[in-house]
C-alpha cells in the first residue's frame, strides 16, 4: 500500500458506488464522490488503517456560475502516514446546504465559515456559522464570480455625523478590464509541420 | 447572603501589542482564568483571492509578498511551483539554488522576529534589540537581490526575476559566520532563563492527536512530536539535495516550539551555506520565451524578444485548463496553493491555504483552563501574522 495506484485501486473498491470518477495526476488523487456520501467516505478516509488521511488540509469552493449546478466543492487531506495527498470534490446547486465535517475534523469548523462567507454556501449541523472574514454587517460574496472586484459599499469617516458610515462605492473612473487576449495562435512553423508528419508515418 | 458571580468578558485587541496585529479576540474570564476564547478575524482582509483572480499570472506574484510579511519569498515559491508544475517547466539548477537560499533567509527572518517578540511578550525586551539587527541585514539581502526589503517580487515561474549582484553570495556567507553568535547570545538570554521557562514552559500543550485534527503544520506539529516536514517529505526544488535535519518537540508546549524553532535557524544556516558552495554559474530562468521575458538588449536588435516581451507585459503567458495543489514548508507551517487555470492567463480560481489560519482557529482549545497572562504567550508561540491569516 505505497503507491497512488494502490490507493486508487484501494478507494474504488472499498468505497465502490460512493466514488463517481477518480484520477491520478501531479502525484495527487483526484476523487469525485457522491455528495450524500460525504461523510461515511471522509470516515472511511480517516479511520482505515491503509489510508489514514487524518489531516484536512483545506475546505474550498469554486464558483461557475455558468453551470446548472453551481458551485463545486473540494476538500483537500493530507496522509502523513504514506504521504500522500487527495483532493475529494462534487458539485452542488446554488441553494443546497450540504453536511458539515465539524464533527470528524475541529479545523472544518473555520474552513466551512470562510466557504459560507465567501461563496453563501450553508453547512448542515455546524456549530458557529458567522462570517469570518469580512467586516461586520457585510453583504454579499465576495468570491462569487458575479461579485464585482470594487464591492457595493465603502467605508470612509464623516466628518458631519462624527462616525463611520458605509456608502455606495464612487469610482472616478469606471474599472477597466482589458481583454488583453488575442485569438492569434502564433505561426505554425514549417519544421514542427514536418516533425509531426513524420511521427505519423 | 449569596451573592451573584458573572464571568467577566474582556475584548483583547482589536490594537493590542500582544496580539501580533489586527486581532480581536474575545476572551471569557473566570476571575483569571480564562473559560472561552473568540477570536475575531478578517480586520485585515483585502480580499487576495479575488484580486488574484483578476491578475495575470505575473501580476498576481506581488500579492504573495503581502500575505506573511515576514517571510514574503516563501509564498511566492509556492504559487511560482503551482505554475512550473502545471506548465511543465524546468528550473535550472542556479534558480533553483538562489530560491531556497531566500527562502531559508525568510525562515530566519520569520523565526526571529517570533521568538525575539514572544519573549517581548513574556517580559524580556533585549532579545528584539538583538534580533532586529540581524532582521535588518537579512533585509537588505532582499534588498540587493530584488529591489526591496519587504514586497520582494522576485520568484518567477521558471526561476527567478534576476540573477544576484555581484558580491552578494559572499555577504551572505559572512553573515552565515557571524549570525551563530548572535543565535548563541539569544540563547544564552531564553533557554535557561528562569522567567522565560516560568511562562512558557507547559503552557499551550498540544497533543499528537489534537496537532493532527487541529490541521497544524510547521513548528506547531513538529513541536508535540510529529517529525513532519515537507521540505523532507515532498521536496520541491533543490531540496532533496541538501542535507539538514528535522528538530522535532517533545512536549508541544510553547518552550518546546521555542527550541524547535531555535534549531530551525541553526538548520536553516547549514542550509544556506550548502548552497552557496554548490551554486554554479548558470541561467537563472528558464530559457523559454514564451513564459520569461527576453532579456532587455535584445528587445532593440530582435523581433521576436521584441513580440515576446509585448504579449508576455499585456496578455501575460497561458497556462493549461488544470487543477493542482501544491503546498511548501513556509516558516510557520504548510503554505498551499489551489490553482485552478482555465487556459486563459488569469488564474480562475487561487485558493490559499494559509498555516496560521489553523493555527489560531485552535486558540479557544489552546488556552482554556490557562490564566489571562498565558494569552500572550499561547498567541507569541502560534506564530501568526495577520497577512495571511486575513488574506
Amino acid at each position: 500500500m505505497n503507491t497512488l495506484i494502490d490507493l486508487e485501486k484501494k478507494i474504488n473498491s472499498e468505497l465502490t458506488t460512493k466514488i463517481d470518477q477518480s484520477k491520478i495526476l501531479h502525484n495527487q488523487l483526484y476523487i469525485d464522490v457522491n455528495k450524500d456520501d460525504l461523510i461515511d467516505v471522509i470516515l472511511f478516509l480517516k479511520t482505515n488503517k491503509n489510508t489514514k488521511f487524518k489531516q484536512l488540509i483545506d475546505i474550498t469552493a469554486v464558483d461557475y456560475p455558468e453551470k446548472a449546478q453551481r458551485f463545486k466543492m473540494v476538500y483537500l487531506l493530507l496522509s502523513h502516514e504514506f504521504n500522500q495527498r487527495i483532493i475529494l470534490s462534487y458539485y452542488i446547486n446554488e441553494n443546497e446546504v450540504i453536511n458539515s465535517l465539524t464533527s470528524i475534523f475541529p479545523a472544518a469548523n473555520w474552513m466551512e465559515r470562510e466557504v459560507f462567507d465567501m461563496y453563501g454556501i450553508n453547512f448542515k449541523d455546524h456549530p458557529d456559522l458567522r462570517r469570518i472574514l469580512t467586516d461586520y454587517g457585510f453583504e454579499g460574496h465576495p468570491l462569487r464570480k458575479d461579485f464585482p472586484l470594487t464591492g457595493h459599499s465603502e467605508v470612509r469617516y464623516s466628518e458631519d455625523q462624527k462616525k463611520v458610515i458605509n456608502e455606495p462605492v464612487k469610482l472616478e473612473q469606471n474599472y477597466r478590464n482589458f481583454d488583453y487576449e488575442s485569438p492569434w495562435e502564433g505561426t505554425k512553423y514549417i519544421k514542427d509541420q514536418t516533425e509531426n508528419n513524420d511521427k505519423k508515418n | 447572603m449569596t451573592k451573584k458571580i458573572k464571568n467577566l468578558n474582556l475584548n483583547f485587541g482589536p490594537q493590542h501589542p500582544a496580539a501580533h496585529g489586527v486581532l480581536r479576540l474575545i476572551l471569557e474570564l473566570d476571575g483569571e482564568v480564562v473559560e472561552k476564547a473568540d477570536p475575531h478575524i478578517g480586520l485585515l482582509h483585502r480580499g487576495t483571492e479575488k484580486l488574484i483572480e483578476n491578475k495575470t499570472y505575473m501580476q498576481a506574484v506581488p500579492y504573495f509578498d503581502r500575505l506573511d510579511y515576514v517571510a514574503p519569498m516563501n509564498q511566492e515559491h509556492a504559487f511560482a511551483l503551482a505554475i512550473e508544475k502545471i506548465l511543465k517547466i524546468d528550473v535550472p539548477s542556479r534558480a533553483q539554488y538562489i530560491r531556497v537560499i531566500f527562502c531559508e533567509i525568510g525562515r530566519i527572518l520569520s523565526h526571529i522576529l517570533n521568538v525575539t517578540t514572544q519573549a517581548l511578550d513574556v517580559g524580556a525586551l533585549t532579545p528584539s534589540l538583538w534580533g532586529f539587527e540581524e532582521r535588518e541585514t537579512l533585509m537588505t539581502f532582499y534588498e540587493r537581490a530584488s529591489g526591496s526589503r519587504l514586497h520582494a517580487n522576485y520568484f518567477r515561474a521558471g526561476g527567478v526575476h534576476q540573477d544576484l549582484p555581484a558580491g552578494l553570495e559572499e555577504d551572505i556567507a559572512k553573515f552565515c559566520e557571524t549570525f551563530p553568535k548572535i543565535l548563541n547570545d539569544l540563547e544564552n538570554l531564553l533557554t535557561d532563563n528562569r522567567i522565560f521557562k516560568q511562562r512558557n514552559v507547559d503552557i499551550g500543550i498540544v497533543s499528537k492527536a489534537d496537532a493532527l485534527d487541529y490541521s497544524f503544520s510547521g513548528v506547531m506539529i513538529r513541536g508535540s512530536g510529529v517529525p513532519w516536514d515537507l521540505r523532507k517529505s515532498q521536496p520541491y526544488d533543490c531540496y532533496d539535495q541538501l542535507e539538514f535535519k528535522i528538530p522535532v518537540g517533545k512536549n508541544g508546549d510553547c518552550y518546546d516550539r521555542y527550541l524547535c524553532r531555535i534549531e530551525e535557524m541553526k538548520e536553516s544556516i547549514s542550509i544556506i551555506k550548502q548552497c552557496l558552495s554548490k551554486m554554479e554559474k548558470g541561467p537563472i530562468k528558464s530559457q523559454d520565451g514564451k513564459i520569461t521575458p527576453p532579456p532587455k538588449k535584445e528587445l532593440k536588435q530582435s523581433m521576436e524578444a521584441l513580440i515576446h516581451h509585448f504579449k508576455l507585459f499585456t496578455e501575460g503567458y497561458r497556462v493549461l485548463k488544470d487543477e493542482i495543489y501544491t503546498a511548501v514548508e513556509a516558516p510557520k507551517g504548510e503554505f498551499g496553493v489551489y490553482l485552478i487555470s482555465d487556459g486563459s492567463s488569469k488564474p480562475y480560481k487561487c485558493k490559499i491555504r494559509a498555516p496560521g489560519f489553523s493555527h489560531l482557529q485552535s486558540m479557544d482549545y489552546l488556552i482554556k483552563g490557562h490564566m489571562l497572562a498565558d494569552v500572550p504567550a499561547v498567541l507569541g508561540s502560534l506564530d501568526i501574522v495577520f497577512g495571511e491569516v486575513d488574506r
